[in-house]
């Protein structure tokens, strides 16, 4: 009885010992956050850990507000977002002594998205605004067919809702009343926005621009009417000609030191840099 | 010796008495924690927002600088979609209970039970999915509407999830019918449609209601197939063709970024504590039919 009973602690803790080094890797490192950056995050991970097989680096999503959230609750090692920190979690954070520290890893373009069958090939921001607002409800006002406008949004939490209402609807102003329409549809995620134009020609919708497929018409946006109409390409997006990108962010715990610093020149590195070419997001040199 | 061992014996009834109690009260204690941990992240968020501009206001814009926190565009869309679950599952379930226990050949009878069983184990978000790619364009089409992802939809592929309960539980009660009632109707001359109608839907009618409740319930609380195609647009529905967002599907959706003791995440919780007592007074209702229909 004695004996089997030393067997079954022995075997225990074999179990706990293989559990907690089941990677077989003496460093981990935590990733969380922006959605539109889960698959960046994950490539740059991939080729880290090819190039150091000790380290192994696990990468989640869930959105930007949760990446950064986790952050100040020290639940990971370093937030992807797609949006930049609000001051309330600045405070957070700082509460929980944690400086998050703020680097531009790559930039964006928000594609703006309608339906192959759609006329309109192109649009200012303030046409966009009204059409968000839901002031615009039918094409035929744009010049397009006589159909009802489908607006298609993320999730109020997503970090590129976020981005659009500040820099669209609000055209940067923090005093704008507008908001989006409340008939706009949230859609789960952006591979959801992407299906539902492909099928609606009532539809438009936005999302990044590393999404876009055949089955979807990206338009030219236009700051106003007199500038010129682009599209978004990474050329125009690193140009700053595209008028909807934004900077993809990670916050780091105060200044990056050991394994984060590391992972974090590999970003910034040539390498780091094509991968993101790869993954149609812009890089930023 | 011999006290020994009854003191002995003693204890281990007691023991095992005090542990049974346990387990029947468990779910008792959990329920009404769940309730004070919903109770408890709710308050802060009435300290500083009224509970009538909560439950009636008109706009939910949770994550904008000033928030607007009015839920009635949610209640309404959970009402929308509930209804229209309803209105096609009822009676389509019960008459399936119906045929099922009463009218189907044995053979007919026991494939039908099995596959109507079969039907609750499939996954909400894979019906979900099945609703997104196939339902929703058809809706769109057979309706010429600016989009399928509707209330409608939504309502029709959550009839079929509340399906199987109405069935399953409608069925039992029109068996549990004592067939004296069925035998004294068809000697007095009663045709089979007449002895159904008359006699065996009435005698089994508290059961019926309690199968619909229970489907009621299961619609409410309803999240992922949902979320999926009713296009979650926040505003107060005027037709049933019309996109809406759930109380279920806004929780869903919008834990998961909120920043934790912000009036957003108190407002989840405070639809959690709506959605608790709305599933709260179905399954009162439910039971209270089944009593009713035991003490006549």
């Amino acid at each position: 009885m004695k004996i089997f009973t030393k067997y079954l602690l022995l075997s225990f803790l074999f179990l706990v010992f293989q559990t907690g080094f089941a990677h077989g890797k003496e460093m981990t490192l935590q990733v969380k956050g922006s959605d539109t950056m889960v698959n960046l995050g994950q490539a740059w991970a991939e080729e880290f850990m090819k190039r150091h097989p000790q380290v192994y680096i696990a990468v989640t999503g869930g959105g930007s507000g949760t990446g950064i959230a986790a952050l100040i609750s020290g639940t990971c090692d370093i937030a992807e977002a797609s949006r930049t920190i609000k001051s309330k979690e600045i405070q957070m954070a700082q509460a929980n002594g944690i400086e998050p520290e703020e680097f531009i890893t790559a930039l964006d373009g928000i594609a703006i998205v309608v339906n192959p069958e759609n006329r309109l090939n192109q649009l200012t921001i303030s046409e966009l605004a009204d059409i968000f607002t839901g002031r615009i409800k039918n094409w035929k006002e744009l010049g397009g067919e006589n159909l009802e406008i489908v607006l298609l949004s993320r999730e109020v939490t997503s970090g590129t809702h976020v981005f659009f209402r500040e820099h669209v609807i609000k055209k940067g102003d923090k005093n704008n009343p507008d908001e989006f329409s409340p008939s706009a549809l949230l859609m789960p995620s952006s591979q959801a926005i992407a299906e539902e134009i492909a099928l609606n020609p009532n539809a438009i919708g936005y999302y990044g621009m590393g999404y876009t497929g055949d089955r979807q018409k990206t338009l030219a946006i236009a700051k106003d009417k007199s500038s010129t109409y682009y599209e978004p390409t990474i050329e125009n997006v690193m140009q700053g000609y595209y008028y909807i990108s934004r900077p993809l962010l990670i916050y780091t715990k105060g200044k990056p030191q050991g394994l984060v610093k590391d992972f974090m020149d590999f970003i910034f590195s040539d390498d780091g840099q094509r991968i993101v070419r790869e993954l149609d997001f812009v890089p930023i040199k | 010796m011999f006290e020994k061992k009854w003191s002995f014996r003693r204890v281990k009834e007691l023991l095992i008495e005090k542990t049974i109690f346990f387990c029947g009260i468990a779910s008792i204690i959990f329920v009404i924690l769940i309730f004070i941990f919903l109770a408890k992240e709710t308050i802060p968020l009435f300290k500083s927002l009224p509970i009538s501009k909560f439950l009636f206001g008109h706009r939910w814009y949770p994550s904008t600088e000033s928030p607007h926190l009015g839920i009635l565009p949610l209640i309404m869309g959970s009402l929308f979609v509930t209804l229209g679950a309803i209105v096609i599952a009822v009676p389509l379930g019960v008459a399936c209970a119906f045929y099922v226990s009463e009218i189907a050949p044995v053979k007919i009878k026991y494939t039908l039970k099995a596959i109507i069983e079969l039907l609750a184990a499939i996954p909400s978000v894979v019906l979900g999915f099945i609703g997104m790619v196939t339902l929703v364009p058809l809706i769109k089409k057979i309706f010429h509407l600016p989009t399928g992802l509707t209330a409608f939809s939504g309502s029709i592929m959550l009839a079929f999830m509340a399906m199987p309960t109405i069935v399953s539980i409608a069925e039992d009660a029109i068996n549990a019918v004592p067939s004296r009632y069925k035998e004294a109707a068809m000697a007095l001359g009663a045709t089979q449609w007449q002895m159904l109608w008359r006699v065996v839907s009435k005698a089994a009618s508290s059961g019926i209601v309690a199968a619909v409740m229970l489907g009621i319930g299961r619609v409410f609380g309803e999240t992922m197939a949902v979320m999926m195609i009713t296009g979650n647009a926040a505003h107060i529905p005027h037709s049933i063709f019309q996109p809406v967002r759930t109380l279920t599907a806004t929780i869903a959706a919008e834990m998961g970024e909120t920043v934790r003791g912000s009036e957003h995440y108190y407002a989840l919780f405070a639809i959690g504590i709506v959605l608790f007592i709305v599933s709260f007074i179905i399954n009162l209702i439910a039971d209270f039919a089944v009593h009713r229909g035991r003490n006549e």
